[in-house]
């Protein structure tokens, strides 16, 4: 068993050529070899690459999909997001458990099947949804889980591939995918998804100099379309002009904020788009290299994605001499992520594939000057680029006129939740989250939660507001909530995904979080008092100010800003202490232990 | 582009050189700015976020913020203390700090920034994790119930010591500091000279055998406060202006 661990990990370091910084890709194949990166193969890891041991060890004991201790050949890892748990992602997974004869969080006693609970996997449209090792289930049920469990059982060897019996639309049927996931495109739009002529925005673009290409996208104004929405072109600019002899361009596909699913159909049909976009952006900035860094649920779109890479190689698109203009070479790979939704902040994400924690940076230096490899990088989104493409294409004015002033251009919703028509949605910036309500089937709205919970759940009085980056602000996802939802269970939920998913570096976010759910638990317990109101308000202040990266500084805001615009859900479950007496506080349960000891009752009656 | 910068803090003008941090140029100038994670010789790093403060009107860590030309930094404010408390009220409640039986007492700077603060008990309530303790080598113990995550003891351990014994695994509230090892600090090269022992500002990384040889009361911060040796700065600074 050594000898083989020994020999295997010889020559997966070597694929990767010995290079530290290539930590996470080779961490993943002993993951996918050994189910597991056990304490041997950390020595034996960190021996070919030429680190220390503890240095491997932190790598792989930050991202989820990967352990020290053994999984199961195959995991099921059933998604516990908001949107999924609405649907009955609860009943599913107690329904693998109990077929598997398992609690979620284990592996059989075979050692064959891992059962756990995962965070968004960017199917919220059709959920419940799981992924089995690297393929997606979607649209389940208790009694599917049941049969998936019969049949993987029933199978020699478990291949997960095998249990995809009815396929998806689009590209989802294609040989590479061949997966049961839907687009669920529900309105094209004439942007990202509208017809495109593949290698003609990048001809025009080298008909151009870099900088006339970076004037034309500041002229469309672009803005990031991840959720941040920093000006696209004020940081190529920026990253053009930083100095330095290897720039790059990554682009950041890890969309792990709950209710977006976007990106996940731009890859699935507009692969070519996005790797045009990067390769104009490499072209603008003076970049040879780009790095496309994939989330690891999104796995089942490596294989097609490579063959894009591929056919545009081949046609003359990547690799030397692009669009055979001299000078100009340049190619994309592809970064495996291991789950870590901090991965999606930019500069943990650089981390990332630099093969380290994907713990965020400090600022300064921002990426445009330091970032991959401490080179200049800029770092956007999968539809940023697929826009830019199409500004380059169409011209910036034909881009600009569309959506509002502040925020040019239309947006690719993702909505999901008490909706008739999950899906996702082309939509002009400016349009009032009300018109998007109805464009998505919204029967009896009470709430909605717009980008995500990193950004704000809103009411009724909310509706009549815009969709923009200077008004309700999203990355693309949508959460609707009809009457029948208890939001405070959503928000808790919510709370427990941002403390999950903490990197942990920085101390008000690593424990204030869980201060902050500790005191929501309370209140919906019916042991809260009004002055845990004025708490949560000050905590979540702190921890928004002093957080170091953006998952701190936003972490809060499910409670903030449902205290906010959702008072009397907290306000009907606090009471104010009688006789200054906590509600929290249980006389009896506290001196139970000293009872038993002394053989006698306290005299507290 | 010119070597001096100046900027401000509360007001007060500050001098500094190009590529210094707010608090680099804050020590020099006998301002304290509190913080746990950064210490003279080692890199900053930016965990623990006590060194927080206003510049101009974004909060940032002024151990990491480099200083600019006119910039306003904001340090000695109520809305500034009321965070640096809660804080280290997280850190108190985050582990399991038994001041009374800690031989750090008197040496620890988490104690001591708590005293200068006012923090009397925290707000929090306390997480009693369950936290373990390392004496597996001959001279040196870890007791992880008093860690506060700076990385102080990492970074010595790279940068002073030319090794490598301590760095972080796990990751949001399972983040610690593990050796590097199978499990025990015994198994790696760590010294009882090490300059990643000195670097520990609490008591989860301790000599053996020293104790309570410096009594209770005869201790760093029982002297005087924290912060104490930075703004006694000023004071030589301003008695050597007037001379």
């Amino acid at each position: 068993m050594s000898e083989n661990l020994e020999q295997a990990v010889q020559e997966i370091c070597q694929a990767y050529e010995n290079d530290r910084g290539r930590l996470m890709d080779i961490v993943r194949a002993v993951q996918e070899r050994f189910a597991c990166v056990s304490g041997e193969a950390l020595d034996r890891i960190a021996k070919h690459v030429g680190v220390h041991r503890v240095e491997v060890e932190g790598v792989v004991s930050f991202y989820a999909f990967l352990s020290k201790q053994p999984k199961g050949k195959v995991v099921i890892r059933v998604s516990n997001c908001v949107p999924c748990m609405m649907n009955g992602a609860e009943r599913v997974a107690k329904a693998f458990a109990e077929e598997l004869g398992i609690a979620i969080g284990e592996t059989t006693d075979d050692g064959r099947i891992t059962l756990e609970w995962t965070p968004c996997i960017g199917m919220c449209d059709q959920s419940p949804a799981a992924i089995i090792n690297d393929q997606v289930f979607t649209y389940l049920s208790s009694d599917r889980a049941r049969r998936i469990i019969q049949e993987l059982r029933a199978q020699e060897t478990p291949d997960p591939a095998k249990l995809v019996h009815k396929l998806g639309d689009g590209s989802n049927a294609s040989d590479e995918i061949h997966s049961m996931v839907h687009n669920n495109v529900r309105q094209e739009g004439p942007v990202v998804f509208g017809p495109w002529t593949t290698g003609e925005a990048l001809a025009k673009a080298v008909a151009m100099t870099p900088q006339e290409v970076i004037r034309e996208v500041k002229t469309a104004r672009l803005r990031g379309r991840g959720g941040a929405g920093f000006p696209t072109g004020m940081k190529w600019d920026f990253t053009r002009q930083a100095p330095g002899t290897d720039k790059y361009v990554l682009c950041n596909a890890d969309e792990g904020e709950p209710g977006t699913f976007k990106d996940r159909v731009i890859l699935t049909e507009r692969a070519g788009l996005l790797f045009e976009g990067m390769t104009i952006a490499g072209y603008a900035i003076g970049a040879k290299a780009g790095i496309l860094y994939l989330r690891a649920e999104y796995a089942y779109l490596r294989a097609h994605l490579e063959a894009v890479l591929r056919q545009r190689r081949e046609a003359g698109l990547l690799g030397k001499r692009v669009c055979g203009k001299e000078g100009f070479d340049f190619d994309i790979r592809i970064q495996m992520g291991a789950g870590a939704y901090i991965c999606g902040e930019e500069t943990a994400l650089i981390s990332s594939c630099e093969g380290l924690r994907g713990d965020p940076k400090n600022r300064p230096p921002f990426p445009a000057q330091k970032g991959y490899r401490d080179q200049p990088t800029t770092v956007n989104n999968v539809e940023t680029f697929c826009c830019v493409s199409r500004i380059i294409e169409h011209g910036s004015g034909w881009f600009s006129q569309m959506g509002s002033a502040g925020s040019p251009g239309v947006k690719l919703l993702s909505i999901s939740g008490d909706v008739s028509r999950p899906g996702v949605y082309s939509l002009p910036f400016g349009i009032t989250l009300a018109k998007v309500l109805e464009r998505a089937g919204a029967e009896d709205p009470i709430a909605v939660q717009v980008g995500g919970p990193s950004g704000q759940m809103v009411g009724k009085d909310d509706f009549a507001r815009t969709i923009c980056y200077d008004d309700l602000a999203t990355g693309g996802s949508v959460i609707v909530f009809g009457a029948q939802r208890d939001l405070l269970q959503a928000v808790a939920e919510f709370m427990e995904f941002f403390i999950e998913e903490s990197c942990g570096y920085c101390t008000p976010c690593r424990v204030g979080n869980v201060l902050l759910a500790e005191r929501l638990e309370k209140i919906r317990a019916g042991k809260g008092t009004p002055g845990d109101l004025e708490y949560l308000e000050q905590l979540g202040t702190m921890v928004k100010t002093a957080s170091r990266c953006g998952l701190g500084q936003t972490s809060p805001n499910p409670i903030l800003t449902t205290l906010k615009n959702f008072r009397s859900l907290y306000e009907e479950k606090v009471t104010e202490p009688v006789d200054g007496l906590q509600p929290a506080f249980d006389f009896s349960a506290a001196v139970a232990d000293a009872e038993s000891l002394a053989g006698r009752k306290s005299v507290h009656v | 582009m010119s070597e001096t910068i100046t900027f401000t803090i509360d007001g007060m003008t500050v001098p500094g050189r190009r590529g210094q941090t707010i608090m680099q140029a804050a020590d020099e100038a006998g301002i304290y700015i509190p913080r746990l994670c950064a210490r003279d010789g080692l890199s900053s790093y930016g965990s623990c976020r006590v060194c927080t403060v206003m510049a101009n009107g974004r909060p940032q860590a002024a151990c990491t913020q480099p200083i600019a030309e006119g910039m306003v930094v904001e340090n000695d404010t109520e809305k500034l203390k009321e965070i640096r408390k809660g804080i280290v009220e997280m850190l108190l409640v985050e582990g399991n700090h038994f001041c009374m039986f800690c031989e750090k007492s008197g040496n620890c700077e988490l104690q001591a920034l708590a005293y200068r603060l006012g923090i009397a008990a925290p707000r929090f309530p306390y997480m009693f994790p369950e936290r373990d303790v390392d004496a597996s080598h001959p001279d040196v113990f870890i007791d992880r119930n008093r860690c506060i995550l700076c990385g102080r003891c990492m970074r010595a351990s790279k940068e002073l010591d030319g090794k490598h014994v301590f760095d972080f695994v796990g990751r949001g509230a399972q983040r610690k500091i593990a050796v590097d090892g199978e499990a025990r600090l015994a198994e790696t090269d760590m010294a009882a000279a090490d300059s990643a022992v000195d670097a520990c500002p609490v008591g989860a990384i301790l000599r053996k055998r020293v104790g309570y040889v410096v009594p209770v009361g005869q201790r760093k911060y029982d002297h005087e406060p924290i912060g104490s040796d930075i703004e006694a700065r000023r004071a030589e600074a301003t008695s050597s202006q007037s001379e």
